[in-house]
């Protein structure tokens, strides 16, 4: 067996004391995924992590559809940084993929240039008054669960393995592009076989299934789905992965960027409305996770408290195969305990 | 009589002591516990599908002088001048002496699985060009299953014209070789299609590009310029490639039984510690001559000489010439 270079590369991840930068979009399609990591940080794992009310886009949807100028992304990193330094943390914890991919970009051409770095300090301090220093250690949210695996292990009630056959669960994993596609150097495993996830897949008792478009663009590339014309182009790309996956018959998806676990999720429902496809043998699809909501899960956490049920696939059938109790009637209510307007459902995906 | 070291018993280190034994004592360290492990590798030689064993055994013929001593299982790491001759090290920390020094540590291939997007060492239906040859040899072509391929697929440049890498020059001989080896799998598998995947095809020695014409019109091995992106092995025993074709301008996927990495070929690691040691060492950690055109055979030390592919890339047939041109530098030299 030859020698597996990228097991050898691990980036360095800050243990303790973190700024974290929300997601413009996790909290409406996966609502729960970022207070659970949150939750996992503080409570379960004791650590520091500091979530500021000031903060604000990175801009990475719009940078990258040519709407938001270099200028202006640099100074919107700038003044996130300048939060960080008010607040005296040094290690920065993106939520967002497209963020990460955003801010190790700028850190990078800062580096590469400095005079960037002086244009940015100016713009900033120019619009703001503000100053920043920038950050000692940047680690994706991912790369932090990834670090603390073996603790959380510790930790857990469940385990990824199917309590009917006591075999490993299959799981997909699938990196944002953002992640190391970019700067291989700045992700867990480096660009071509990413660990990020399937290092935490395998640590919980799963096994990470290897199929041919493992790599693939999930569809959430910003000028394929942005303007509506080219969304053919975004289910697609997604079609392509679940082809390629479906013969492995894996028992769930999980993924490390929003837009990623989103569109493998949703695109499952359009898949199926117009081709009458659907990627698992009874109907029902194949659950997409975040992996704060694989590690939620598997710590004990509610399903519905992580907002499972906000999927498109739904994860009944996985949480029975894990052995994690729910109650049903729960499922649709509010957190007041009013039952909320039930979803309408959908034509061909079982639910 | 001098007495001469040569380090390295492969084509290059045999040629130098068959030459310089008609006169001289040669003392020739081999590592391996046997001489010509490279080329006992291979099956048939380039251009002319000739025997590398027969060639081989010729070579060891030679070896059958009584003023040459092989020491097989004699790892050389130390190379250091002395007055009036050099001193060699060994591993161990055995010692020997000698007049003058031929470097002819040759060459180990790239290793394939440094190209994680490639899946060598990963995907079993992965093989390198090595791994070909050897079922060449056996005349046994199966993929990982122990099936007989429908389509063999080469990719050249694996480890050199490669950024990446780090290795920028050419391999020079992995063009011929793939066209060589796949003309051997269409004769073998007369049912298979064979694929090229080349940036260049680089057919520089005498009967090379008629060798490529005859792959293309009587073998009908398909040669498309471009490269693949990547690879991974299917649910279904076979291995999927992305490429582009860079004549059509388009991506291209397609799959594939197996898939042959044309490895180049880097310095090997005696190559790389004797240059080093020596203070000889040159681009890429191969040993560095003192010029390529009149003193290609010489280096900057006296008494130490080169021969064979510790230098670059080269085929069978050169490295012949060169040896027995390094063979000649020594005698001026000596008398």
């Amino acid at each position: 067996m030859a020698k597996r270079y990228w097991n050898e590369y691990q980036k360095t991840i800050a243990k303790d004391h973190y700024f974290y930068e929300r997601s413009c979009i996790r909290q409406t399609f996966f609502p729960g995924s970022e207070a659970a990591f949150l939750n996992i940080l503080r409570n379960d794992l004791g650590l520091d992590i500091y979530d500021s009310s000031h903060q604000h886009t990175c801009t990475g949807i719009g940078y990258h559809s040519d709407v938001v100028p270099f200028e202006t992304t640099m100074t919107i990193v700038a003044r996130l940084f300048s939060l960080m330094t008010e607040k005296g943390y040094e290690n920065y914890v993106p939520s967002c993929v497209t963020s990460f991919g955003v801010i190790t970009e700028m850190l990078e051409k800062w580096a590469e240039d400095p005079a960037l770095l002086d244009q940015a300090r100016d713009l900033l301090y120019k619009a703001t008054g503000r100053t920043f220093n920038l950050p000692k250690n940047v680690a994706h949210p991912s790369d932090i669960i990834y670090a603390f695996r073996h603790e959380l292990k510790e930790k857990m009630k469940f385990q990824l393995v199917n309590r009917f056959t006591g075999k490993p669960l299959r799981v997909v994993e699938h990196i944002g592009c953002h992640y190391a596609k970019i700067f291989p150097k700045h992700g867990v495993g480096n660009a071509e076989f990413p660990y990020v996830l399937a290092g935490m897949i395998e640590a919980w008792g799963g096994e990470a299934v290897d199929y041919p478009e493992r790599r693939h663009c999930c569809g959430f590339g910003f000028r394929q789905y942005l303007v509506q014309e080219n969304r053919g182009y975004s289910v697609a790309n997604s079609r392509k992965k679940f082809e390629s996956m479906e013969p492995y018959e894996p028992d769930f998806i999980v993924a490390n960027c929003p837009g990623c676990a989103m569109f493998l999720d949703k695109w499952q429902y359009t898949i199926a409305e117009m081709e009458h496809k659907t990627y698992d043998k009874a109907g029902y699809g194949i659950p997409v996770l975040t992996y704060e909501e694989m590690a939620g899960l598997l710590l004990g956490y509610d399903p519905w408290v992580l907002g499972l049920q906000i999927h498109q696939v739904q994860c009944e059938s996985l949480l029975n195969k894990i052995g994690i109790a729910y109650n049903p009637n729960d499922k649709y209510k509010g957190v007041d305990g009013s039952v909320l307007p039930l979803p309408n459902k959908p034509t061909v995906l079982k639910v | 009589m001098s007495k001469i070291a040569i380090i390295g018993a492969g084509v290059a280190g045999i040629e130098v002591a068959s030459v310089l034994a008609k006169q001289h004592d040669v003392d020739l360290f081999e590592k391996e516990t046997a001489p010509l492990c490279n080329i006992r590798n291979k099956a048939l030689l380039f251009p002319d599908f000739s025997s590398a064993d027969e060639l081989a055994d010729t070579l060891t013929e030679k070896l059958h002088n009584p003023n040459i001593t092989p020491h097989y299982g004699t790892d050389i790491t130390d190379l250091r001048p002395l007055e009036g001759g050099w001193e060699l090290k060994e591993a161990a920390g055995t010692t020997h002496l000698a007049n003058h020094v031929v470097l002819a540590t040759g060459y180990q291939v790239f290793d394939a699985s440094k190209k994680e997007e490639l899946g060598y060492g990963i995907y079993p239906s992965i093989i390198t060009s090595i791994d070909l040859e050897k079922m060449i040899r056996e005349e046994r072509i199966v993929n990982a299953f122990n099936e007989t391929p429908k389509s063999v697929t080469f990719l050249q440049c694996v480890g050199s014209r490669d950024e990446k890498s780090g290795n920028h020059y050419c391999s020079k001989v992995c063009c011929v070789t793939a066209v060589k080896q796949a003309i051997e799998v269409r004769k073998m598998l007369p049912d298979a299609s064979a694929f090229v995947f080349y940036m260049d095809l680089r057919m520089w020695g005498q009967g090379f590009e008629e060798m490529y014409r005859t792959a293309q019109e009587q073998y009908s091995v398909n040669f498309i310029r471009g490269r693949i992106s990547e690879a991974a092995a299917t649910y279904d025993h076979k291995v999927q490639l992305k490429a582009e074709d860079t004549l059509m301008g388009l991506p291209l996927n397609m799959d594939t039984d197996l898939l042959v990495l044309m490895v180049g070929m880097c310095p090997s690691e005696g190559t790389q510690t004797l240059a080093q040691a020596a203070g000889i060492a040159g681009p890429y950690h191969f040993a560095k001559s003192l010029s390529e055109h009149l003193t290609d055979n010489c280096t900057e030390r006296k008494g130490l000489f080169l021969a064979g592919a510790c230098k670059r890339p080269m085929s069978v047939t050169d490295t012949i010439q060169d040896a027995r041109a390094a063979a000649v530098t020594i005698l001026e030299q000596i008398s």
